[in-house]
């Protein structure tokens, strides 16, 4: 056997090996990865909720659980429909252009399919808080003098009206999502499936 | 004894390590008060293991289970109370002296050349701790265990393009649910902890390579006696040792005093809104961190710019990021001839004194309501704005402060 080292030789195996290693290594991870994202349980635990709001009153909201998270059904006031468009320069997107956050039936002016009826999650866009009923008006509700009514985030401060848009000058950057929802009568609502667009 | 420990060195350096690490490491003499806090450090990491071993002997990391088990705890298991409290006073503690043990480093320049892996090392054992405290309070499943890790959690959302995906990746739900509580439990118990103790040692190795630093911030093995030991060196055993055994006794006095007379330490140390179980559908009326995370959540919550383009709230992650990050380049932003703040001019102590009421002020702010008026004239969101101008003034302006300020010349020996 010869004593001569082949150097080239060694430095190739040497790097194919460590490759190999490697690859193997990073495949490895994949499943480790993989097992952290939500679980088959977690995506199916998604249904839809069915809600009745023949007892909401006018000026008033309920609140229903869906996909873990709080919904908001408020049965608007005339004169907070006619609010909506008094507030619009001190509203950051006023007429709803970022498009991810409600469906495009709900997107109109009082983001909604029927008028009076709001459907939004009460889910701050900022950092995922529930926002707090501000119905009162004015000096009355603590925040400003010439509050208008809607719903006031107490983490950071975040601001939003009657149709879930934010105000300017706050953390949040959009408006609050609009769930897919569509009525199955005058008074039953469902949350989680789309209103098909013909209706 | 002897023939015994002979069998035993040649086959493990027993008496070598004792002896490199403890009998014969060599300290400079004349540490103060603040050193105790790296000692202190160790006491607390140990007792928050032990407590936490125990902890998990009857907690129940399950969303329908977990409150009820801490309260469990709390009620009958048999000194259960005491060592949760021991658990949560713990956490509070231990930032408290990590805040004492950065704040030494900065007064004498520790982090200066050659110890510069050392406050590296450091500083990721800081953020490792932050880290352990964060998931460690979703497990009690209270209310503002529950929406802090959803705040949090979501501020990964502000990443763009892969921000919503990596949220729902760590959480492994769409919100914070029974799947996040479980693998955060494991994050709590067993990565955390084994990462903490890796970076522990790392940490004392490259301590005991340079050595410590001193309060006079000059190096003491440039003076040798002709048996290679430093002059102004004793070992560290038995002088710290007894010393640091000192240190621990009133530390443990106080610790023990919060434990019994005022383990909430009126929401301090354990916030009430986490006295009621998680509820999705009510935030607690105001979502605040522990307050060794506060002063970050006010720079995050003081970013309220709008038109910076790509918006406020992901301006506010990053500001907070990087005021965390900071710290990690203070030995190259220093650009003092000297370490100790004995022999620096006026520039760098106002500076740095500045930025200790800073910080303090910006975790007492992050404790309140932004709209609200807390201190004199301004809103606290002012307030924050301001802390935060001085906070990253602190750093950024340092390469010309600690270069312009006038130093006074270093002694060759200490000075006691």
């Amino acid at each position: 056997m010869t004593q001569e080292v082949d150097n080239s030789r060694r430095r190739m195996l040497t790097t194919v090996t460590s490759g190999v290693g490697l690859v193997g290594a990073g495949a490895m991870a994949v499943p480790f990865v993989a097992s952290m994202a939500p679980s088959a349980r977690a995506k199916a635990a998604g249904a839809p909720v069915e809600v009745d709001i023949s007892t909401l009153k006018e000026g008033r909201m309920l609140t229903v659980e869906w996909r873990g998270k709080p919904v908001w059904i408020i049965r608007r006031t005339q004169k907070m429909l006619d609010d909506l468009a008094q507030i619009r320069d001190r509203l950051a997107d006023p007429d709803s252009t970022v498009l991810d956050q409600q469906p495009t039936y709900a997107h109109n002016e009082y983001r909604s399919i029927r008028p009076e009826i709001l459907i939004v999650l009460g889910v701050c866009t900022h950092l995922g808080c529930a926002p707090t009923e501000k119905f009162a008006t004015g000096a009355a509700s603590g925040i400003s003098d010439d509050w208008v009514g809607g719903f006031f985030c107490p983490c950071h401060g975040s601001a939003f009206d009657f149709a879930g848009r934010v105000f300017r000058n706050v953390p949040a950057p959009t408006n609050l999502v609009v769930p897919p929802h569509s009525f199955l009568s005058e008074n039953r609502i469902l949350v989680g499936v789309d209103q098909e667009e013909t209706a | 004894m002897a023939r015994l420990m002979e069998w035993v060195d040649e086959r493990f350096p027993a008496t070598k390590v004792w002896e490199e690490h403890v009998s014969k490491y060599y300290t400079p003499k004349n540490f103060n008060f603040w050193y105790y806090f790296g000692s202190l450090l160790m006491l607390v990491m140990v007792l928050q293991i032990v407590t936490g071993i125990v902890l998990t002997m009857h907690y129940k990391p399950d969303a329908d289970l977990a409150f009820a088990s801490v309260e469990y705890i709390m009620r009958d298991v048999p000194a259960g109370w005491f060592i949760r409290y021991l658990h949560s006073v713990g956490a509070s503690m231990l930032f408290l002296a990590i805040y004492l043990h950065m704040f030494r480093a900065m007064l004498y320049g520790s982090y200066k050349g050659p110890r510069e892996l050392i406050w590296i090392l450091g500083m990721i054992l800081y953020i490792a701790m932050m880290a352990e405290a964060f998931f460690g309070y979703l497990l009690p499943w209270g209310n503002m265990s529950y929406w802090g890790a959803q705040v949090i959690i979501s501020l990964f959302g502000a990443i763009p393009v892969v921000g919503e995906g990596l949220a729902e990746w760590i959480r492994g739900d769409f919100v914070v649910s029974d799947a996040t509580l479980n693998r955060f439990f494991a994050f709590h118990v067993i990565l955390l902890p084994l990462l903490l103790a890796l970076l522990v040692y790392l940490h004392i190795v490259a301590l005991h390579k340079t050595g410590s630093n001193n309060p006079d911030g000059v190096e003491i093995k440039k003076q040798k006696d002709d048996k290679g030991v430093p002059l102004d060196g004793i070992p560290f055993h038995p002088y710290y040792t007894v010393k640091d055994i000192f240190g621990a006794a009133v530390f443990m006095a106080i610790f023990l005093a919060i434990v019994f007379f005022a383990p909430e330490l009126s929401g301090w140390f354990l916030e009430k809104d986490n006295f009621e179980p998680a509820n999705i559908l009510q935030t607690p009326p105001d979502i605040v961190p522990l307050w060794y995370l506060t002063p970050y959540y006010s720079i995050l919550r003081a970013v309220t710019f709008e038109w910076l383009p790509g918006g406020a709230k992901l301006w506010g992650v990053m500001a907070m990021g990087l005021a965390i990050v900071l710290f990690f380049f203070l030995p190259w932003l220093d650009r003092s001839k000297v370490k100790s703040i004995r022999y620096r001019g006026w520039m760098y102590k106002f500076m740095l004194g500045l930025f200790a009421v800073t910080f303090v002020v910006l975790g007492y702010l992050g404790t309140k309501n932004p709209g609200h008026i807390d201190l004199i004239w301004f809103k606290n969101v002012v307030w924050a704005q301001i802390g935060m101008v001085i906070y990253f003034a602190f750093f950024l302006l340092m390469p010309i402060y600690t270069r312009l300020d006038r130093t006074k010349p270093e002694p060759d020996r200490l000075t006691g």
